[in-house]
């Protein structure tokens, strides 16, 4: 070491201070996503509408969330409204939510939601700042008998504190709710793919409980319409899991519990550590059970962490986990989409280093989907859409490595993206998305997430290979029905007038043109006038036609949602699990027989397919799958 | 009064279009799916017919079942089309194709979709029933080209009455107007004076051939072809030339597609292979302008195109310029990559092509 080397430290320590979060933030822009003009925009509006959202949602609320950009005159300047009647905040609370890095971030509860997603609606505030110089405006009314205040706020950057510069006491009209007005330096896009509607749309899609409206800077209005009338079951907090744990994180846990002794401190700040586990762990660090946890050393903090990894816990309890639900995703896509085919699937949670997750998917086919390029990718990480990096997604990248061929996508080389009139979707909800950046725009190549996707993705496509069959079929059938129905008789008409003859009987050329059973089921439903929606009606009704030149006796099955079902005609019918069973026939050529009953209680659209099988009857049928 | 009159012909082909409409009757009462067989319209399908020495269909044939959609509204249309032509045929009226189509637009699920697919229909029903579309009195939209020369004929006017025309004496310069049927019913030969017919394709060669007198001075009869020839025009030399035994030379520009015109009035074309033996004359000989012409009487000339050319090496495998002759004019033409109008020959003056060229060129094959 050389004899300058301590009197120069010395000198750099006088001008060494620490750095508050938000002057580091303030530095370092593209750490929060404000990379460029574009995105600044686009994070902005997201950050504000997450935290709308999550807002609402804790407090039960039915989110009705109203997003405003308007162009300033100077150039890339633009300001950004967010409102919402959610809870609002108490005025000692409004500076410290918006004027402060990292406020109210629970350190060692874990919880899936949106807010893991950002740095918080604080840093699109100190983002304003540092882009405009000037301040944020907040309004927030947290019920009718309250005020309402506005607030004018600006970020302390070295210490990381609000500074209120106006407040005061309006008139709001809206019984409880907050509105956040910022300006800031951005670029509006209007068809890029990471565009604030795409993100919107998105958002709409995975909330199908939420409505937004959207004005744009040249004031064009946009609404995304609420489709579900129930805010979706907040997500509980869990303790961490011993495997998913840092050693960081261990250290700090030790340091703040408010346990005395090491067996308490393991019992009660983790879940799945059971009072032998906790035994056991610390028989295998070495560490007394009545240590302190705060007086470990560095190496026993290593010791235990080492010992967290040896030793079996249970996985997680994964009720933690809050999922969309397949038919909720499928009314979201419905919804923003036309399109005849959606098909969706929640698998069941996983785990993956003591971390709770679960995988959704969803599928749309045809409509007015662009047949000529490649699939669209939608992905979302806790209800949120992930706009950028998607080639360096664990979501496409298991999209990617599926052989979508088989399942009637094209695709160069059975690799890669697939082309095709589809869109797919993936939705990963945990407690702790596992991001490849802190940008937290791509989900990481996790074995675990990657084969949950893969499964979920296939299940889609065998769906949308059998849709594609069905439609190739129904083609079919509908052109020897347009033979039998139109031209045939024309034909027999024809022929029989020119040869001065009575007109022959067709029945016998007809089933021979046909030589098909089909089953066509219909659905109809009827809404009650009761509230819950309990007398509204479902009618299924299903119509067996025999177009094949001999008698048919087979059997047809009616798979049945777990609802109160009624009026089953015919009457022989079976009670099968969840299916409805009968014997049919036998029904003559060119005859038919009608089946059918009703379903009572269900929401509008909640059963929307009649799947059929049939049984014991050879030849080829349309409309039904075999048993 | 018009006199309505059905003709023999006629006759013949209401009661073959008739059989149509009962095999389709006939299949339904047996319970059998509707089908009718056509022959395969396939360059594959096209075969020299020994008999007659013209291209015929082959045995390839295509079903039409109603058991597609296709198949099922081609019957139809078949139906409606023989109801349509029998009804025409006992009114005494015809109809061009063109109108048969527009027609079709009041048949519902048989009206077709281009009057292509109305034109294949008849040539189809001619297949099947081995009438002609004459037959049918469907005739094309243009009719048959011209004649001039010592021939005298008797034509069935519309009022019903025989005329007779000499077609040197009773006719302008514009000759004789060749009808779209020239079947023995309308058209009748009386009598024929003369050494050739003398098939040419060009309107303005044709008109120099008149102003010159050459029918007279060389004792021929010439037929205007307009470039590829309309079948009343191919079934009237064939017809003229059965009558007379008089030999058949054509007259063209020297180019590919010049030579496809000879060989579809020797030999026969694709599209109306089926009635190959009425139409096409295999005794035609082919005068000019050859490749060699090119050279010899160093006409002027255009570069060829890359369609002549691949149209050349087609001819060069088409079984009907199968012969010494043609394959090294062909290949000669390919060598020297030049194509000649017949009109070139007024490089020479106005009566060179009377009074040099075409002497010399028929004494070459031993006529005059």
């Amino acid at each position: 070491m050389s004899k300058v080397a301590t009197p120069y430290a010395e000198k750099m320590a006088q001008s060494q201070k620490e750095i508050s979060i938000s002057d580091f933030f303030a530095k370092n822009r593209q750490i929060l996503g404000f990379d460029n003009p574009s995105k600044a925009m686009l994070v902005s509006v997201k950050e504000g509408v997450d935290n709308s959202l999550d807002a609402c949602e804790e407090a039960h609320i039915l989110p009705s969330i109203q997003v405003k950009i308007v162009r300033c005159p100077q150039k890339d300047r633009f300001i950004i409204k967010v409102r919402d009647n959610g809870p609002g905040i108490v005025k000692k609370q409004i500076p410290h939510v918006f004027g402060r890095l990292l406020y109210g971030s629970r350190f060692y509860a874990i919880r899936q939601s949106r807010g893991q997603q950002g740095i918080g609606i604080s840093a699109v505030v100190l983002y304003g700042q540092l882009t405009t110089g000037k301040p944020a405006t907040v309004i927030s009314k947290i019920g009718d008998d309250h005020p309402c205040y506005r607030m004018e706020i600006m970020i302390d950057t070295k210490r990381n504190r609000p500074q209120v510069l106006s407040e005061q006491v309006v008139l709001w009209d809206p019984p409880h709710g907050t509105e956040i007005e910022v300006e800031i330096e951005g670029r509006y896009s209007r068809e890029k793919k990471q565009s604030v509607l795409e993100y919107l749309k998105a958002t709409a899609i995975v909330n199908p409980h939420v409505e937004i409206t959207f004005e744009d800077p040249d004031g064009e209005m946009r609404r995304f319409e609420r489709v579900v009338q129930k805010v979706p079951d907040q997500a509980k907090e869990i303790k961490p899991h011993p495997h998913g744990i840092e050693l960081g994180v261990l250290k700090s846990m030790l340091h703040n519990t408010e346990a005395r002794k090491m067996s308490s401190f393991l019992i009660t700040e983790y879940s799945r550590i059971s009072p032998r586990g906790a035994k056991e762990i610390l028989e295998r660090s070495g560490i007394g059970e009545n240590k302190k946890p705060h007086l470990l050393s560095p190496d026993e903090v290593q010791m235990l962490y080492d010992a967290f990894q040896a030793t079996n816990f249970m996985s997680p309890p994964t009720d933690c986990l809050s999922p969309i639900g397949d038919n909720l995703i499928r009314k979201g896509l419905r919804k923003e989409i036309d399109s005849k085919f959606a098909y969706t699937v929640t698998r069941e949670p996983g785990v993956f280093r003591g971390t709770p997750f679960q995988v959704e998917a969803g599928i749309v086919y045809g409509g007015e989907l662009e047949a000529g390029g490649p699939v669209k990718i939608l992905r979302f990480a806790n209800r949120v859409p992930l706009l950028y990096q998607q080639g360096g997604c664990a979501m496409t990248h298991a999209i990617e490595n599926i052989n979508w061929r088989p399942y009637g996508l094209e695709q160069k080389g059975g690799r890669g993206i697939p082309y095709g009139p589809a869109m797919i979707l993936v939705h990963v909800a945990s407690t702790n998305v596992p991001f490849t950046s802190e940008s937290k725009e791509a989900v990481a190549d996790v074995d675990e997430i990657i084969d949950e996707i893969t499964r979920a993705l296939q299940a889609l496509g065998r769906r949308v290979k059998a849709h594609i069959n069905k439609r190739q079929k129904l083609k079919k059938v509908s052109e020897k029905y347009s033979i039998v129905r139109e031209i045939l008789p024309e034909i027999a008409k024809k022929s029989s007038s020119i040869m001065g003859k009575p007109i022959p009987p067709l029945d016998p050329v007809i089933t021979k043109i046909m030589n098909i059973v089909v089953i066509d089921s219909g659905i109809h439903y009827t809404e009650g006038n009761s509230k819950d929606g309990s007398d509204s009606v479902t009618e299924v009704t299903i119509k067996a036609q025999n177009y094949t030149a001999k008698p048919r006796k087979f059997r047809v099955m009616v798979k049945v949602p777990q609802a109160l079902i009624q009026g089953i005609y015919p009457e022989s019918y079976r009670m099968k699990g969840d299916a409805i069973e009968w014997d049919v026939g036998p029904i003559h050529p060119a005859k038919f027989e009608h089946l059918g009953f009703s379903i009572l209680g269900l929401a509008k659209d909640d059963y929307d397919e009649v799947e059929v099988f049939y049984g014991n009857l050879p030849g080829e049928v349309i409309g039904a799958d075999p048993l | 009064m018009t006199k309505k009159r059905i003709f023999k012909g006629n006759e013949v082909a209401m009661e073959r279009l008739r059989e149509i409409a009962g095999s389709v009757y006939d299949q339904l009462m047996k319970e059998e799916i509707p089908a009718l067989e056509v022959s395969s319209r396939t360059k594959n399908n096209i075969v020299l017919s020994d008999e007659h020495n013209v291209w015929k269909y082959g045995e390839d044939v295509v079903q039409r079942s109603a058991k597609d959609l296709g198949g099922a509204t081609g019957i139809l249309r078949s139906l409606y089309t023989v109801d349509f032509i029998t009804e025409m045929i006992k009114d005494g009226k015809s109809s061009t194709l063109r109108e048969m189509y527009y027609i079709s637009e009041g048949w519902n699920k048989a009206k077709f979709p281009a009057q292509d697919d109305s034109n294949k229909l008849a040539e189809d029903l001619e297949i099947i029933t081995r009438c002609m579309r004459e037959d049918f009195k469907l005739r094309p939209e243009e009719d048959g080209a011209r004649v001039i020369g010592n021939i005298t004929i008797e034509e069935l006017n519309r009022k019903g009455d025989l005329k007779r025309i000499n077609c040197k004496d009773d006719v302008g310069d514009s000759g004789y107007g060749i009808p779209y049927n020239v079947e023995q019913e309308k058209v009748r030969f009386k009598s024929v004076d003369a050494d050739l017919i003398l098939a040419v394709e060009t309107g303005g060669m044709f008109d120099r051939l008149v102003e010159n007198g050459f029918d007279e001075k060389s004792r021929a009869i010439l037929v205007h072809l307009k470039g590829q020839p309309a079948r009343s025009t191919r079934r009237f030399i064939k017809r003229l030339y059965e009558y007379s035994n008089l030999p058949v030379v054509l007259f063209t520009d020297g180019d590919p597609w010049s030579y496809r015109i000879f060989a579809s009035v020797a030999y026969g074309a694709i599209k109306t292979a089926h009635i190959s033996e009425y139409l096409a004359t295999p005794s035609a000989q082919y005068l000019g302008i050859t490749p060699s012409d090119i050279i010899n009487y160093d006409l002027p000339s255009d570069k060829l195109t890359d369609q002549d050319i691949s149209a050349l090496k087609a001819e060069l495998t088409d079984p009907r310029f199968d012969s010494d002759h043609w394959r090294s004019e062909i290949n000669l033409q390919l060598k020297i990559k030049k194509k000649s109008e017949q009109q070139a020959l007024a490089k020479y003056g106005l009566d060179y092509v009377t009074d040099t060229y075409l002497p010399e060129k028929l004494s070459e094959i031993n006529l005059k």
